[in-house]
């Protein structure tokens, strides 16, 4: 009885912080809508993005280039941007199911926001549900987002006024901070953003996050890789505190 | 030209998010390497998280984003709830602009 009454507290959890996430998503959405309709892009063009690309900052960035008649560009730059899914890919394997059909759908639902949702959730046998439930309230509400955001156009409103800007890297970092709590992640990780972000202003967009990757060189620091060649599943043994 | 632009971009994304999935199923990945992925995906998103939060472009992001940012990580590290992170990190950088400060 407990565990089930656990369950349903938790499911709650999660629906209210999907619901949070995609009213943002809804927002980012619509400006993302609105944008590409200034640019003097056909309507259809952000809602076919939507659907087929379903990736936000390469979006974006692809509409901009596309605007000044740049398609090539547009692609390269774009797919550059989304390199990441492929580790992302690797990380969460077939947490979305070992069907076919689940891996074909649920492969294009896998989003920045899914990937750190998932892998945020310690229970392994909940992360299914947690990454079928994101994914399809994301593209659900990213594709009705950018609906609104053409047929409304500019009276949908600023989404840096209203800070949506913050609020998605405020809401990975909650995601993320719980698997900073082991030593060799939080130098990975930390090591990794600081090269990004020192790469962002000289490099292509795109390759400043995969250069985070780097970051994983620092595991040949003899202090850091103590526990990696242990029997045990790792992670969880290492310095609990902190 | 741009419809045929948008599908590859579309097909090339999907590729690479269906790439890693079906990789991990393949590829015969020693126990170390499987300890590397998840530390590998934390990587990448607080990369994305800062320079998401820091960089506008090629330049710095002002102050108004960051700031948010700030004060919605100091909640998470408290514990806070994740709908309360994200609510007061973006109240924080709308009221910030809303006074001027950006």
């Amino acid at each position: 009885m407990r565990t089930v009454q656990r369950t349903h507290s938790r499911d709650r959890a999660l629906l209210r912080d999907a619901v949070a996430i995609a009213a943002a998503m809804i927002a980012v959405g619509a400006s993302f809508g609105a944008i590409t309709i200034t640019y003097g892009l056909p309507v259809w063009v952000p809602v076919l993005m939507s659907t087929v690309v379903f990736a936000g900052g390469a979006q974006f960035l692809a509409v901009g280039l596309l605007a000044v008649g740049n398609p090539i560009a547009a692609v390269f730059a774009g797919l550059l941007l989304n390199a990441r899914h492929l580790p992302f890919g690797l990380a969460v394997g077939t947490t979305m199911g070992t069907r076919w059909r689940d891996r074909i759908i649920g492969s294009h639902l896998m989003t920045d926001e899914v990937v750190a949702f998932t892998l945020a959730e310690p229970d392994p046998a909940r992360r299914r549900r947690v990454y079928w439930l994101l994914g399809v309230t994301l593209f659900t509400s990213w594709n009705v987002g950018t609906l609104l955001g053409v047929l409304l156009g500019g009276a949908t409103g600023d989404s840096e006024a209203l800070g949506l800007d913050a609020a998605f890297p405020a809401g990975l970092i909650a995601l993320i901070l719980p698997s900073l709590r082991d030593r060799a992640t939080r130098v990975v990780a930390l090591t990794g953003a600081v090269i990004a972000v020192a790469g962002t202003p000289v490099l292509p967009a795109g390759l400043p996050v995969l250069c985070a990757l780097l970051g994983l060189l620092t595991l040949f620091i003899p202090a850091l890789r103590r526990p990696a060649h242990g029997q045990e599943p790792p992670l969880k043994d290492q310095e609990g505190e902190n | 030209m741009l419809i045929a632009a948008i599908v590859v971009l579309g097909v090339g994304t999907y590729t690479m998010r269906l790439g890693g999935v079906l990789l991990r199923e393949r590829l015969e990945i020693s126990a170390a390497v499987q300890r590397l992925l998840p530390m590998a995906a934390s990587a990448l998103l607080t990369a994305l998280a800062a320079t998401a939060t820091l960089m506008a472009g090629s330049g710095f992001a002002g102050i108004a984003r960051p700031a948010g940012v700030a004060v919605g990580a100091l909640l998470a590290w408290r514990r806070a709830p994740f709908v309360i992170v994200v609510v007061v990190a973006a109240g924080t950088a709308a009221l910030l602009r809303l006074a001027g400060v950006s």
